[in-house]
């Protein structure tokens, strides 16, 4: 590693002396013509990969949204078909609606409790520790989540449902159950992701000034009078920001769906991205899936853009 | 000195109260983080419980806290170790699954997509911040454009291309879209170079090193620690991906760990699943990013907020 680093690193030292005089300013302090080919050479393998791998796809992704194609024959300008059809395509919708549940139930769970838990890492330890464990599940897979949980709530054999027994609640049909399905696969992806939202949260938290605690203790308020007060107002934008980007991340929600439901029963838990994989690898309506795709990309854009307005409304409001 | 020090009645009782007054919160406070610390944990303990039981034993014992019937056949069969009989014998659906192959797969497509990305940011970065040339803000705006491109719209064009370039079924295929670009990366590693002084470079540039040697030998050494949290975020990232390599790949041998690991599941129906061996799978997939934690925990931890680590 050492070695491929240095040698390109010597040899353009070498370059480098004999094209150009020693020069006691910084080349961006001096604007020279030199620049501009180093710079191309610097930005080259990322603007390529940028260029080939995500400028150039989602150009096609649209034009590909106008056509008929199933990626064996060419591509036949369809025009609009593809939005007519989807428009009036009841699958489409209701593959929207579960995933828009999903997004709810999802966020509003993980958010109160991710205020709930940084709030007890802010003000009752900050060790390492606790959010290191905090953060474990984040780290593993998506697939791995699905599948130990799918294990945990087997009807038959899952502890989970073992341990409701127990407590005299009884057995969960939750994967089989149309109406439990979204809810139980939302709240594993709190379980995945409570502990990183947490610790966005806390990192929210941190920026609040301390004297306004002391401040607050010392006109005799309750800890849940200062939440009310100084935490919740101050954390507000904070918490608008992590809200965004939660939604963001579970409107694309995929692999969890994948290797649990695969979209069942029948197709309660059809999320959106699961439906643009059929249509595209289950019947090779790659046109279709297209459009669908410009759908989900369409609603993520909105969602970014109140991010955008967000993200700056906040840092002004903090400042 | 008991007279001196001791403050009037009144205000030691107001203290005591005071003091234990919150004490119940903090209680109560306690009790809901460990609650919550032991359903954050509990699932990796029983992956690991269900991994060293057989399957025989699942099916009478499903409640023991420990392992029932302990055996390490979950794992030989998750490595391809236990022959068919054997695996039929044990309970497991006797298909096969060969980790060991994904295993190397994985580490393949994450070192190489986290080596030459986490680079290609960097020189990227470099040019943004250190060098003056014409276009470069433009350039830079384009970048920003593409990272509001959510990823997932890219996937089904990409295949497409992946396919023309006959890549499909390749471990290059799975590695190429990401290999050199994440629009966040450079946009990261911008934001930290900002933050570097330019005296050090200066005096660089005076004993005349060139600007990749100005990048590799003093930027880059005190970029340190935003590269290396730069470049864990992208393993695991990497590492996790499942439904580009899932487009992909459609044999064994450009197989990923979560590819191998749905593939696993779906072989099996409903009754017959092979839960040990799922797990004992499931906990080999996950052991690596485990460790990996294990040992940057705290950098990760203490990195995660607003700086833009997502």
């Amino acid at each position: 590693m050492t070695d491929t680093m240095e040698a390109p690193a010597r040899r353009a030292a070498v370059e480098d002396e004999g094209a150009s005089p020693r020069r006691f300013r910084l080349p961006h302090l001096s604007h020279r013509r030199g620049d501009l080919i180093a710079a191309l050479f610097f930005v080259a393998p990322a603007t390529l990969g940028l260029a080939v791998f995500l400028v150039w796809p989602t150009l096609r992704g649209i034009y590909f949204s106008f056509t008929d194609y199933n990626v064996f024959t060419p591509a036949q300008w369809v025009g609009l078909d593809n939005y007519v059809r989807m428009v009036q395509d009841p699958e489409f919708w209701h593959s929207m609606w579960v995933t828009v549940q999903y997004v709810l139930v999802n966020i509003g769970v993980q958010t109160v409790l991710a205020v709930l838990l940084a709030v007890l890492m802010h003000r009752l330890t900050r060790s390492v520790f606790v959010r290191s464990v905090m953060l474990t599940p984040f780290l593993v897979s998506n697939v791995v989540v699905g599948l130990v949980w799918l294990w945990i709530l087997d009807y038959q054999l899952g502890i989970g449902n073992k341990f409701l027994e127990w407590i005299g609640i009884g057995r969960v049909f939750f994967w089989g159950d149309d109406k439990l399905v979204i809810p139980t696969l939302a709240l594993i992806t709190v379980w995945k992701f409570l502990g990183y939202t947490a610790l966005l949260i806390f990192a929210g938290l941190q920026t609040i000034p301390e004297q306004l605690y002391e401040a607050g203790r010392l006109d005799g308020a309750s800890e849940g009078r200062m939440f009310r007060s100084i935490t919740l107002p101050l954390l507000r934008p904070y918490l608008a920001m992590v809200v965004i980007l939660s939604i963001i991340g579970s409107f694309q929600v995929f692999d969890l769906v994948s290797v649990t439901t695969g979209g069942g029963p029948v197709n309660a838990s059809q999320v959106i991205q699961m439906e643009i994989y059929k249509a595209a690898f289950g019947r090779f309506e790659f046109g279709y899936a297209s459009a669908m795709s410009v759908a989900l990309m369409l609603v993520l854009l909105v969602i970014t853009f109140l991010q955008y307005r967000l993200s700056r409304a906040g840092s002004s409001d903090l400042a | 000195m008991a007279t001196l020090t001791t403050p009037a009645p009144e205000a030691q009782v107001k203290d005591v109260r005071r003091r234990r007054r919150p004490s119940l919160g903090k209680i109560a406070g306690w009790a809901v983080l460990i609650s919550l610390i032991v359903v954050t944990i509990f699932p990796f303990y029983w992956m690991l419980r269900t991994a060293l039981s057989t399957n025989a034993a699942l099916f009478t014992d499903t409640s023991s806290l420990g392992p029932v019937g302990f055996s390490w056949e979950g794992f030989r069969r998750a490595l391809g170790l236990a022959t068919v009989e054997e695996s039929l014998a044990d309970g497991g659906s006797g298909a096969s699954l060969n980790l060991v192959q994904n295993l190397i797969n994985s580490v393949i497509v994450a070192t190489t997509v986290t080596v030459v990305q986490t680079l290609a940011s960097a020189m990227a970065a470099y040019a943004f911040t250190r060098l003056q040339w014409r276009g470069r803000d433009t350039l830079f705006k384009i970048f920003i454009v593409g990272l509001m491109v959510p990823l997932i719209f890219t996937l089904i064009p990409n295949f497409v291309l992946m396919r023309e370039l006959g890549l499909i079924d390749t471990l290059a295929g799975i590695a190429l879209p990401t290999l050199f670009i994440s629009p966040f990366a450079v946009f990261f590693l911008r934001q930290f170079f900002m933050g570097i002084s330019v005296e050090i470079e200066e005096a660089a540039q005076i004993d005349g090193a060139g600007r990749l040697r100005r990048m590799f030998q003093v930027i880059l050494p005190q970029a340190a620690p935003a590269l290396i949290t730069l470049a864990i975020i992208t393993y695991i990232a990497a590492w996790n991906d499942y439904l580009w390599p899932l487009m992909v790949s459609n044999s064994e041998s450009s197989r990923v760990l979560t590819v191998a690991l749905g593939v696993f599941r779906s072989q099996a129906t409903d009754g017959t699943m092979d839960w040990a061996g799922l797990m004992a799978a499931t906990l080999i997939a996950a052991l690596p990013m485990l460790l990996l934690f294990l040992v940057f925990a705290k950098r990760i931890v203490n990195n995660i907020g607003f700086n833009g680590i997502k």
